[in-house]
């Protein structure tokens, strides 16, 4: 019955009465589509054409004409006190990379063991970690820095890395994922066989679950590199800052030196390119639908 | 999904489950649960000054009971940061959700066009940080390098000045709906796809128009999802903290304590009085966990139905 539906659907043309209604409304939805398309890309494609442009064009060219600096301006901000804001970009794929590695890693296994074993305590720490999502960020990151900074790790690149591991989100994704794509009778096979259980979840499941780290990756990257509030606090020495911080200092000394606004505009330019690339190369494990529960894998 | 665990492959796992759990489990002790017992022993104290409050023993810490919660809900600087969130969240949350369900229903409409270009287009801003984002914005609100001005002026029209005290409410509002739309775009789409597509043809042959589908049966049907989205963009708003951060060197009307977690950073590091911005951080998380469960409560079996 339903595939009759479906075929219906696909080969005969809609009823009259629905396209005259369509013709009337005309391109409409489409319009409106790409109006959102347009707005969401606008202040990329500015950011683009403003890198171009000089201090002095920045503030008096029109806004959408291409300047003719854009060389000159990457090689000012290269050159920005040494090349700092290179060292910023280092950084953030540090705490990102790193810090999401190990938390799909951390995710992927204790989202394993909540999805398929039953324990004492199961849901208590389940609970506990979806809990963790709902705290707001400075609640934990003043105290965190207080304790960092007691056991002398303020102000260090750990201090951003261990807070980032831990993402109840992460864990959460896993536990669904692990409980939609491990096969019950897979893993009991192998019990059968005698392997271990570490054995099975690491040659058996977290094999399995791949495509769902990789999810978890790229969101936990994204959110660290788009975090703000934890360097903020946490970092003095610029140095260590991540690209987003290095570029909210230069920003707030524009106000006195106009030309740091131009290599803000570029810094913001090639600090987004990665991102943008890691997100257009990779767009099928950007699994939205795993959030809502709604996997059926 | 539960475990079934059965005689044949030998003894249930008693021990590798905690061996699993134990790493996430004394991170999240570490990392979360003793800020947060922190945090809260913080918020009952105050440090005391004796005589000139000089040398050891100068200042001690006292405690005050909840000396400091009176003060933080009396605080009127506090006060008037909530309400400005609230209008800031008013603006936002509405608007976000609105134009992701209006995204969302056309990206499931076979006659729409361009819909996979639109998709990639409306979600990219995800992927790019909220300080950056404010950063690209704030050159496009900042009168002398916004194009929309240069426009107004060449149309001899006046110019809006949208990080005017008013404007910078619509002015952040923009920047949170610029990042946010196309995440919670997705999220209602993939709902919308999950609905049985019989459902549509039954409607049709009823005689319902496209949109008639989409209020009368689409939009009812996609009210978990719109809970969810809606509870995690509430979150998100009552967080709000690098935008207005990284705003408020462009203008002076971002105070630096706009909103209660910039008052909470400037209490913190600013005054340099831990006490109070523990217990205004306190008070924060209670009123997330409250409107949190609230929304949650509300539709709990509808919104988390699929996984237990």
């Amino acid at each position: 019955m339903s595939a009759v539906l479906v075929e219906d659907r696909v080969v005969t043309p809609p009823p009259v009465r629905r396209r005259s209604l369509v013709s009337a409304l005309g391109a409409l939805p489409t319009v409106v589509l790409l109006l959102g398309a347009v707005y969401c890309l606008f202040p990329v494609a500015w950011v683009l054409v403003a890198a171009t442009k000089s201090t002095g064009e920045l503030f008096s060219t029109t806004t959408l004409s291409v300047g003719s600096s854009l060389v000159a301006n990457i090689g000012e901000l290269a050159g920005y006190r040494d090349g700092m804001f290179w060292r910023w970009m280092a950084n953030s794929a540090l705490y990102a990379g790193v810090g999401a590695l190990l938390s799909a890693a951390l995710s992927g296994v204790t989202g394993y063991a909540l999805a398929k074993y039953t324990f004492r305590g199961r849901t208590l720490i389940f609970n506990a970690l979806i809990a963790g999502v709902l705290v707001p960020a400075v609640v934990l990151a003043i105290p965190q820095y207080l304790l960092m900074s007691k056991i002398g790790l303020s102000d260090t690149y750990l201090s951003v890395l261990l807070p980032s591991v831990v993402s109840p989100y992460g864990i959460y994704l896993a536990r669904i994922y692990a409980a939609a794509s491990v096969p019950e009778d897979v893993v009991e096979a192998a019990r059968t066989d005698g392997a271990s259980e570490v054995r099975i979840l690491g040659s058996i499941a977290l094999p399995m679950m791949v495509p769902g780290l990789v999810t978890v990756f790229l969101f936990q990257f994204v959110s660290i590199w788009n975090n703000f509030m934890l360097p903020y606090i946490m970092l003095a020495d610029d140095g260590k800052f991540p690209v987003t911080l290095g570029l909210y200092t230069m920003l707030k000394q524009g106000n006195s030196v106009p030309a740091l606004y131009t290599l803000v505009v570029t810094g913001s330019l090639v600090s987004v390119l990665p991102l943008i690339a890691l997100f257009l190369t990779l767009q099928r494990y950007w699994r939205i639908d795993l959030l809502s529960g709604a996997v059926k894998a | 999904m539960t475990t079934r665990v059965s005689g044949r492959g030998g003894a249930a796992p008693k021990v590798a489950p905690y061996a699993f759990v134990a790493p996430a489990v004394v991170l999240f002790l570490l990392v979360f649960a003793l800020p947060i017992a922190y945090t809260v022993y913080l918020s009952l104290f105050r440090t005391e000054v004796k005589g000139l409050g000089l040398g050891k023993g100068g200042r001690s810490e006292v405690f005050v009971g909840l000396d400091n919660y009176w003060r933080a809900l009396t605080d009127s600087e506090l006060g008037a940061g909530a309400l400005r969130v609230f209008g800031y969240g008013a603006i936002l949350v509405p608007t976000m959700l609105g134009l992701a369900l209006v995204f969302a229903l056309l990206l499931d409409e076979d006659r729409v066009r361009a819909r996979g270009f639109s998709r990639i287009a409306i979600f990219l801003p995800y992927a790019i940080p909220g300080v950056i984002a404010s950063l690209l914005w704030g050159f496009l609100y900042l009168p002398g390098t916004s194009p929309f001005n240069q426009l107004l002026r060449e149309l001899s029209l006046p110019e809006v000045d949208v990080l005017s005290p008013t404007g910078i409410y619509f002015a952040l509002a923009n920047i949170a709906v610029w990042g946010g739309v196309g995440y919670n775009m997705v999220v209602l789409y993939t709902a919308l796809r999950a609905i049985p597509r019989d459902l549509y043809e039954a409607a049709r042959i009823d005689g319902c128009t496209p949109l008639q589908v989409a209020l009368r049966i689409k939009i009812p049907l996609l009210a978990p999802a719109l809970v969810l989205t809606s509870l995690f963009s509430v979150i998100a708003t009552l967080q709000v903290f690098a935008e207005p951060t990284t705003l408020a060197p462009l203008t002076n009307s971002l105070s630096l304590t706009w909103t209660p977690l910039m008052k909470v950073y400037q209490d913190a590091f600013g005054r340099g009085d831990l006490y109070s911005a523990a217990a205004t951080s306190v008070l924060i998380a209670l009123v997330m966990f409250v409107i949190s469960f609230g929304l949650l409560r509300l539709t709990r079996s509808r919104a988390f139905g699929g996984e237990r």
